[in-house]
């Protein structure tokens, strides 16, 4: 993609980039590096993407067809993992490479060469686990959420693999994160007050904090279970003092902030199109900052919500059902602003704002059944049925997936100075939305009726539920190969984009030409007041 | 009040969800205990909240995108901030949020009250299948068995076709009395499972080490299915749960010559059975206990799960084979079977291994076998 | 805003791209799955060949020294300009907070199964009944000297607890090392005193001692573990005491050792004639985190050894 960028820049400065292969291996560049992020995630959400596609070609019907369970578990457990480490983060983080830099008006990230560790460990990680599919005994299969005992006493020897993997992983997402706020602490152009970025620089900011929160913990949870493995220790083992359920504790610890790193860049990305296409600044700027931190503050004591089940003491159950609705607060802040956004602002429908609408509504209704299972007596009955599944892919894919798709329409033409081709782009942009709500919206149905998750065979009454839902999974994973074909059209064969790329877009990369240079701001830009909030 | 709100929300539901024929099928059960129609309750209540906001904001959405359109001349207007209503939309989720708290705190004060029971019972998860222990006042096991897939393997494999409960069957129900508070201690030996009935509205995590207290009181007699509902290995998704509730004088009668026909059985374990009675058996059990790992033709998965077939185990020292079995192997998912099947379950099973799939070790286990070695530990 | 396409070397430092990055990625790698598979191998009651791990081991060495003599020259001549000392500092800050919360996963452990899973499986507390149903024979004790299944987990004979009355601290070895530790912060402050004094003596004698009192430490911590093991049967399977014990003062050794090994790299660049009072990014990040290891022992003395 920035082979077309960069060409005829070369010979203008004299750390230009190399060429061939070693220009990406030894990249300190953060355009270089967002692209290698983008198309390494994309690679990713191929094969998360054909292993749901396994798992769905297995409950098209009742009965065991096509794998066998213990096969099944392993697609299951990889697809969950490959998604949310493989496909969203880094994706996330490719846009904040390329993006971030050009916001407040750098040259480039904070601690460049850094900045390329942080991304080449992810294919060494990702390489190690995915190896562990074809290792003796089998791949992990204990789900993304590994519990203990499943994922040591019971685990198949892959799982030392696994963890190591893990750990990668989190180095790396906190060498990302610590790049990132120390970009944006330390690199904004003169006038860029705190107040006055981007809100996409301000959601990654709070994520590159919760991640660095977060990410260590995740790193103690996968060591107590090497050393239980390995060492004899008891941490996740009642005979000798520990508690499975601690290992829940812990995990849940990281994981439920985990899954708001995975939207708050999201409410970054939306809150920059949503004005753009409604012509009109984003309404209620200060709280949608606000909101992002209350978000980010409640994500930290609400873990346990993913424990109802576990036979918590009667306080704790109270305490998390209360702090997990609290969320529904900020969260209903930001939406009601982007509705705000969009009152009386004249609008148009290109692809991006297509993308952010969706979203906004889909993301909503993924968010209502949040509030739902945060009502502990009624997750009694959700938990862990397919209800649970329909609720984070409502917030993941039409949530996550479809603002980092709204992204890349929406900045495609700064990063390469071509534009897609919009009447591909709304083709995409339909397929996606019928698929992605076939595909997702009868699993609330199936889990209602009491579909229990990760299961390869059901109960014959579940079976019209589960036939649509595979059918919908196809055409949704069709479509994003279709996606790949018009961002590729575009790269090649699309016609040049101006300097501001969208009527109404606004913010500093906006004033750059399009392509973007390789430095982004080689000196620091001066701040104009239309450009930014306030 | 919180039944009209449950009506309008069903009604609100219906209207999204088009054809009210489908209305069963599409939402959740309401089950058959006080506890589970609490809960049905409060998920309509819920859930109508969550669908009528959801129209006001999508039709606030809608609204603009349809009227606020360049293509119609619209002109963006220049506002950015407003703090009445930024205060109104958020104080008025808070209170809606409040309103729903209130009934929750409620059902979930009411599910905790265990205690007073008429009846108590141990539920504890296996990988793949429950035990279901009958306790008196002091803990004591009455009288306990394990209740297995009953599904036969080629309707699962697609060779035959699937019956009415398919998947949703067992061996062994576990049968409990109408209209008596029985109150579960959920536990497990390997890993976790979970155990749901989804009429009964109660679902708890089976803990290895660790306990779990759940309770119900079911008005009418009936069966009820559910699943395993946490994901614990390969066979996860094959270990229904069955509750068959009975009449109470029903289930004191069933209970009572349980109790009385767990010593017969006891006493026939000094009996010498014949390689064919010991064959027979030893399939069946093997069947239901062995087969989800060692695989019917004894060829197991390995290396996960070894072969059965040519094992040295099975053609070398009988005794060795024999406290294999008994004892399991720590840290592995071959289980200590001593504690699940009695001496004549192990004695054929350990006698058919050694004798079928082409094995052929050419002695005899007697349960007298098991119950010296037992004893010698 | 003439040649726009220089980068404005006053404000920013744009590095030139580099092959460290990737070398230490795939150095990491060699040695995590070098790792995996021996632990494997051990664990399957085989003979584990370390040579991978040990190669993974020597590149990612290589990088790094190779990685921080670059910086180092860079430095030194002249190219990191107030921005570039920023986010360094920046940098380092947020690393150790998440070495913080790294330890507060294990602290989280500790106190979740003190406060509430060993009295639930002793039978007391509002679980109490899983202790009276399955681990009747069960105390709850902190330390626990008796695990609930003693065949799977062998029952230490004694704790590391510290002693009672004040006397016994005498031959108490935590005791000393928190002393020392204690020290240490002190000593690394003066040899910073010493860069802002330019007094270069008093920075490489001080730093020397800071260095020292880490050895120190880490003998004495490998002392009590040899006692552990040897003298009072605790050890890494001796059940949840053993387990948090272990991991805690486990990782915080393993952050004294490099620590230490930071501080020491300082000497030698103090010996060698490195920092200023303007400039000693190094030597301070190295104090931090030597702080930091500090503050993360005190908490452990107070929670593992005396409470
Ligand atoms: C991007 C990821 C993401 C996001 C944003 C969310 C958002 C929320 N999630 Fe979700 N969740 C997941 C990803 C996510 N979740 C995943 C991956 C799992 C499963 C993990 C696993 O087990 O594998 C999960 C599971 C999960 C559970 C556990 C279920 C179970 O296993 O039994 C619960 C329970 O409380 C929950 C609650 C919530 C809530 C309350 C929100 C809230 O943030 C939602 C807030 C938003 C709204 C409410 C809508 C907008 C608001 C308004 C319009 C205002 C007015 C509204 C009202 C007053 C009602 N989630
Ligand atoms: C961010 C995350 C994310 C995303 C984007 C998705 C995307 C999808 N998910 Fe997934 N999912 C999770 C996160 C995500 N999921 C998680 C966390 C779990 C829980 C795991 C667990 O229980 O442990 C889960 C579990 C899960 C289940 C439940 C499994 C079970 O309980 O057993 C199902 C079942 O339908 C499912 C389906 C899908 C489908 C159909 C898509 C589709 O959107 C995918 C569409 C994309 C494609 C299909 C790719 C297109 C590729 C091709 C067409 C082939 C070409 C390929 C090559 C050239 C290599 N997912
Ligand atoms: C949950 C899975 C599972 C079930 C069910 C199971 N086993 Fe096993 N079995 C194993 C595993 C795993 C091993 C390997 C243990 C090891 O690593 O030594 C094994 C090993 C064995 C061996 C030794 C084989 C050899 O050559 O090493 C015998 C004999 C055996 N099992 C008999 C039985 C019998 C009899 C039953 C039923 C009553 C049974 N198993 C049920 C998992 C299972
Ligand atoms: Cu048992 Cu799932
Ligand atoms: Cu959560």
């Amino acid at each position: 993609m920035s082979e077309v960028i960069h060409a005829g820049h070369h010979d203008h400065h004299d750390h230009g980039p190399a060429k061939g292969l070693l220009r990406w291996l030894y990249t300190t560049n953060h355009k270089d590096i967002g692209t290698l992020y983008l198309w390494f995630s994309f690679a990713m959400f191929l094969i998360g993407g054909l292993m749901a596609l396994v798992i769905r070609t297995e409950l098209f019907q009742p009965g065991l067809q096509f794998v066998q369970p213990e096969f099944f578990n392993q697609m299951t457990t990889n697809h969950g993992l490959i998604m949310v480490f493989g496909a969203i983060m880094p994706a996330f983080v490719g846009l904040a490479n390329w993006l971030i830099p050009m916001q407040v008006g750098a040259p480039d990230m904070a601690l460049p060469r850094m900045n390329n560790l942080s991304f080449w460990i992810l294919p060494f990680a990702f390489g190690i686990m995915i190896s562990t599919l074809f290792m003796e005994g089998g791949g992990p299969n204990f789900g993304w959420t590994f519990y203990a005992p499943l994922s040591t006493t019971y685990a198949p020897d892959s799982v030392t693999f696994f963890i190591f993997a893990v750990h990668l992983m989190g180095a790396s997402s906190i060498m990302g994160s610590i790049n990132i706020i120390a970009t944006i602490l330390n690199m904004r152009a003169p006038g860029m007050t705190l107040m006055k970025m981007p809100m996409f620089v301000w959601t990654w900011l709070i994520t590159a904090y919760l991640l660095i929160a977060v990410m260590p913990v995740l790193a103690g949870a996968v060591t107590m279970m090497l050393f239980d493995i390995h060492f004899g220790t008891s941490f996740f083992n009642a005979a000798g003092g520990g508690d499975p359920v601690m290992f829940q504790h812990i995990f849940w610890f990281f994981g439920h902030p985990e899954v708001y790193i995975m939207i708050l860049p999201a409410f970054g990305i939306i809150s920059h199109i949503i004005p753009a296409f409604a012509r009109k600044q984003l309404f209620g700027y200060t709280s949608m900052v606000y909101a992002v931190a209350s978000i980010a503050f409640l994500s930290f004591i609400v873990w346990a919500h993913h424990m109802f089940t576990v036979g918590m003491p009667l306080a704790g159950q109270l305490f998390f059902m209360y702090s997990t609705m609290l969320i529904a607060i900020p969260t209903g802040v930001k939406v009601f602003n982007w509705i705000a956004t969009m009152w009386r602002g004249s609008m148009t429908f290109e692809t991006p704002m297509l993308f952010a609408i969706a979203f906004v509504v889909l993301f909503t209704m993924g968010g209502f059944s949040g509030l739902m299972l945060a009502i502990t007596p009624a997750d009694y009955q959700y938990h862990d049925t397919y209800f649970v599944v329909a609720h984070f892919h409502y917030v993941l894919v039409p949530g996550a997936l479809f603002s980092i798709i709204a992204a890349v329409y929406f900045w495609l033409p700064k990063w390469t100075g071509k534009m897609y081709d919009e009447a591909l782009g709304k083709l995409h942009f339909w397929l996606s939305f019928i698929g992605v709500n076939v595909t997702f919206f009868p699993q609330h149905f199936s889990g209602l009726a009491g579909m229990p998750r990760r299961i390869p065979d059901y109960a014959l009454q579940f079976a019209d539920f589960n036939m649509l839902s595979s059918i919908g999974a196809f055409i949704f994973g069709f479509s994003q190969l279709f996606f790949l074909f018009v961002v590729i059209k575009a790269i090649r064969s699309g016609k040049p984009a101006t300097a501001r790329g969208w009527e109404g877009a606004r913010g500093l990369e906006w004033t750059l030409p399009s392509p973007a240079p390789y430095h982004s701001f080689t000196h620091p830009p001066e701040v104009k007041a239309e450009e930014v909030h306030g | 009040m919180k039944n009209f709100i449950a009506r309008l929300a069903s009604g609100a539901l219906l209207a999204v969800a088009s054809g009210s024929a489908l209305a069963d099928e599409l939402n959740m059960r309401v089950g058959v205990t006080e506890i589970s129609r609490q809960v049905y309750e409060l998920h309509m209540i819920i859930l109508g909240i969550c669908v009528v906001i959801g129209i006001i904001v999508f039709g606030a959405l809608f609204w603009s995108v349809f009227n606020h359109r360049k293509s119609l001349g619209a002109e963006p207007a220049n506002f950015h901030d407003d703090t009445r209503i930024e205060i109104a939309w958020t104080v008025i989720p808070t209170l809606i949020l409040i309103l729903m708290a209130i009934p929750a705190t409620q059902v979930l004060v009411a599910m905790y009250d265990t205690g007073g029971e008429d009846m108590l019972v141990e539920v504890r998860g296996y990988q793949w299948k429950w035990q279901y222990k009958y306790l008196d006042g002091d803990y004591n096991d009455t009288y306990s068995f394990f209740s297995n897939l009953a599904t036969p393997r080629d309707q699962i494999t697609n060779q035959s076709v699937k019956t009415d409960n398919y998947l949703l069957e067992v061996d062994e129900p576990l049968r409990i009395p109408a209209n008596r508070k029985v109150r579960f201690l959920v536990t497990a030996e390997d890993v976790i499972h979970a155990w749901w009935v989804p009429d009964f509205g109660i679902k708890r995590d089976a803990v290895p080490g660790m306990l779990n207290e759940l309770w119900t009181v079911v008005p009418e007699p009936g069966v009820y299915r559910g699943q395993c509902t946490e994901l614990c290995g390969k066979d996860h998704g094959f270990m229904p749960i069955v509750v068959e509730v009975l009449p109470e004088q029903e289930f004191d009668a069933w209970y009572a010559s349980k109790v009385t026909s767990e010593l017969v059985r006891e006493e026939s374990f000094a009996e010498t059975l014949t390689h064919e009675q010991l064959m027979a058996n030893g399939e069946t059990v093997y069947g239901t206990y062995c087969a989800s790992c060692h695989l019917v033709n004894g060829e197991g998965i390995p290396p996960a799960f070894p072969a059965i077939v040519g094992s040295a185990i099975a053609s070398g020292p009988r005794d060795e084979h024999l406290s294999l079995v008994i004892n399991g192997v720590a840290g592995t998912a071959m289980q200590a079977f001593g504690k699940q099947l009695d001496p004549v379950q192990l004695a054929s099973v350990v006698h058919y291994q050694r004798h079928a799939f082409g094995n052929d070790a050419g002695d005899m286990s007697q349960p007298q076998d098991v119950m010296n070695l037992s004893n010698g530990q | 805003m003439a040649n726009s396409t220089e980068v404005d070397k006053d404000i920013y430092y744009v590095p030139e791209q580099g092959w460290y990055p990737v070398f230490l990625a795939f150095g990491l790698m060699l040695l995590v799955t070098g790792m995996a598979d021996s632990l494997n191998t051990i664990r399957g009651q085989g003979v584990a060949d370390w040579t991978q791990s040990l190669l993974g081991f020597v590149i990612v060495s290589f990088v790094l020294y190779a990685w921080f003599t670059k910086v180092i020259s860079e430095n030194e001549a002249g190219l990191n300009n107030a921005s570039v000392h920023k986010s360094y500092v920046w940098g380092m800050g947020w690393f150790i907070f998440s070495e913080v919360m790294f330890f507060a996963a294990f602290f989280g452990a500790l106190f979740y199964v003190r406060v509430l899973v060993v009295p639930w499986l002793g039978g007391e507390g509002e679980k109490g009944i899983i202790g009276d149903y399955l681990w009747p024979t069960f105390q709850a004790t902190w330390p626990v000297v008796q695990n609930p299944d003693p065949a799977l987990f062998t029952d230490p004979i004694k704790s590391m607890a510290a002693p009672t009355e004040l006397g016994g601290l005498a031959g108490y070895l935590p005791f000393y090392n928190t002393v020392i530790l204690l020290t240490s912060s002190v000593t690394v402050h003066m040899a910073h005193d010493g860069i802002k004094e330019q007094n270069r003596k008093k920075l490489i004698s001080w730093l020397a001692v800071t260095v020292l009192l880490g050895i120190v430490f880490l003998i004495l911590q490998v002392e009590e573990y040899i006692e552990a093991y040897e003298l009072y049967g605790l050890t890494l399977d001796s059940g949840i005491y053993g387990s948090t014990f272990f991991i805690l003062t486990g990782f915080h050794g393993f952050h004294v050792t490099l620590g230490t090994f930071m501080l020491l790299m300082q000497l030698v660049r103090a010996v060698k004639g490195h920092f200023s009072k303007n400039d000693c990014f190094g030597f301070e990040a190295s104090s931090w985190y030597w702080h930091f290891v500090d503050v993360v022992w005190v908490g452990l003395f107070i929670f593992v050894y005396v409470v």
